[in-house]
């Protein structure tokens, strides 16, 4: 074998092993390099119950109730399948809004409500102006009232 | 074509060539980074949750990509140099590596700026995206230090190279991280199933920027490279003769 193909397969090999000996790593950990669990997850138990943790979900319509003269609010929170009740006494990000994903960073109390000392509101991949935005959630409620009075029809 | 490449790895040969390729970069990347500023700026029009703070994603983006970009080039080059003995290649790992630094700074600072009133943090450990972003811009550092380390430039290639490509595994887990685990950073807008996640009036200058930004990066990457070889190099015969033309000829 000449000597710059014994480097090339020597380089190779190396970021190849390397390659698999991460990954190996990253998949052993899985369980812990998750940021957040969902509320799913909490509702079965599979949370860490000896520290803080973070729980993410979407905002319920309708659900956040502020204490008044006071920073303190609740909200439900979901991953459409289960809801979890959270209270938070501090300052909400911009983006907090009812229906918006948002993370919670606290614990349970012995009530199973979730006591957030911080609250951050997740962004997704959407970027639109507000008239787009207008105009989709006009098209998503018409497209609604067809297919409700589609349903009602038969 | 071996020919081509031959002579592209020739020292002298890449220095005027380099030298020729700069103004056209830096021209275009004017250009694009103008019109994206201004378009950016001015008449893309504001998000309709974030209002006018989105507009930091046309330094943010521009930025990260190019610190992967970057670290790609520093991998591959210093990779190429490791195999085949190509001396110019390490000098391209080592004039990439500041810059690549550079970016990986910037994505993070711009990225933290957005996140105290849109996330409501500035940072957060633990989250996958933006820990191993961070990861990169130790691998910048160690690179460099390895680099000033080590007096014997040709040590240094060798030593520095290795870290380098040890480190590229780092690249797919920044791509992937936010697809992978659960993260506070949300998924990617541009290159996904779909297409775009973003309107053409904000896409437009975003990709002026990205272009303007790669024209820049290359136009002050082949700079550096030229004084990197420069420097190098300085004992050989064509540079004497290039800085002392009148006495090189005796």
């Amino acid at each position: 074998m000449k000597p710059r193909r014994q480097r090339l397969l020597a380089v190779g090999l190396t970021i190849a092993g390397i390659g698999i000996a991460t990954a190996l790593t990253l998949q052993a950990f899985k369980e812990n390099m998750m940021f957040f669990v969902s509320i799913t997850e909490v509702e079965n138990g599979n949370y860490p119950e000896d520290r803080n943790f973070r729980v993410g979900g979407l905002v319920v319509e309708g659900s956040v109730r502020r204490k008044p003269g006071d920073l303190e609010v609740t909200f439900e929170l979901t991953d459409l399948v289960n809801t979890l009740t959270i209270t938070h006494d501090g300052i909400l990000p911009d983006l907090f809004r009812e229906g918006q994903g948002i993370i919670a960073h606290g614990r349970l109390d012995d009530q199973g409500i979730f006591i957030a000392d911080e609250v951050l509101a997740k962004h997704d991949e959407n970027y639109m102006p507000p008239e787009v935005a207008e105009s989709l959630a006009e098209h998503a409620a018409a497209q609604e009232a067809v297919l409700s009075a589609e349903k009602e029809s038969q | 074509m071996w020919t081509f490449f031959h002579k592209l790895a020739s020292p002298p040969h890449f220095y005027d060539l380099a030298a020729k390729f700069i103004p056209w970069f830096a021209v275009l990347g004017f250009v694009f980074v103008a019109y994206g500023t201004v378009a950016g700026l001015f008449f893309a029009p504001a998000d309709y949750q974030q209002g006018d703070a989105f507009r930091i994603i046309y330094v943010h983006v521009p930025a990260a990509y190019l610190s992967m970009m970057a670290y790609m080039i520093m991998a591959v080059s210093a990779g190429i140099g490791l195999v085949w003995r190509i001396k110019l290649s390490h000098a391209v790992a080592a004039a990439a590596a500041p810059l690549g630094a550079w970016f990986t700074f910037l994505a993070l600072a711009t990225g933290s700026i957005w996140g105290r009133p849109m996330w409501g943090t500035w940072w957060e450990w633990g989250d996958p995206r933006l820990t191993s972003e961070l990861i990169m811009l130790f691998l910048y550092f160690g690179y460099m230090a390895l680099r000033a380390a080590i007096d014997d430039p040709a040590k240094a290639d060798k030593a520095s190279a290795v870290l380098a490509l040890v480190g590229a595994v780092n690249i797919p887990i920044i791509h992937f991280s936010v697809e992978w685990w659960s993260s506070l950073h949300q998924g990617a807008t541009l290159i996904r199933e779909g297409g775009p996640a973003i309107q053409t009036s904000m896409l437009y200058p975003l990709l002026a920027m990205i272009f303007g930004f790669t024209f820049l990066f290359g136009a002050l990457l082949l700079g550096r490279v030229r004084t990197e070889v420069l420097f190098r190099e300085r004992r050989s015969r064509w540079v004497y003769n290039l800085v002392l033309p009148d006495e090189g000829r005796g």
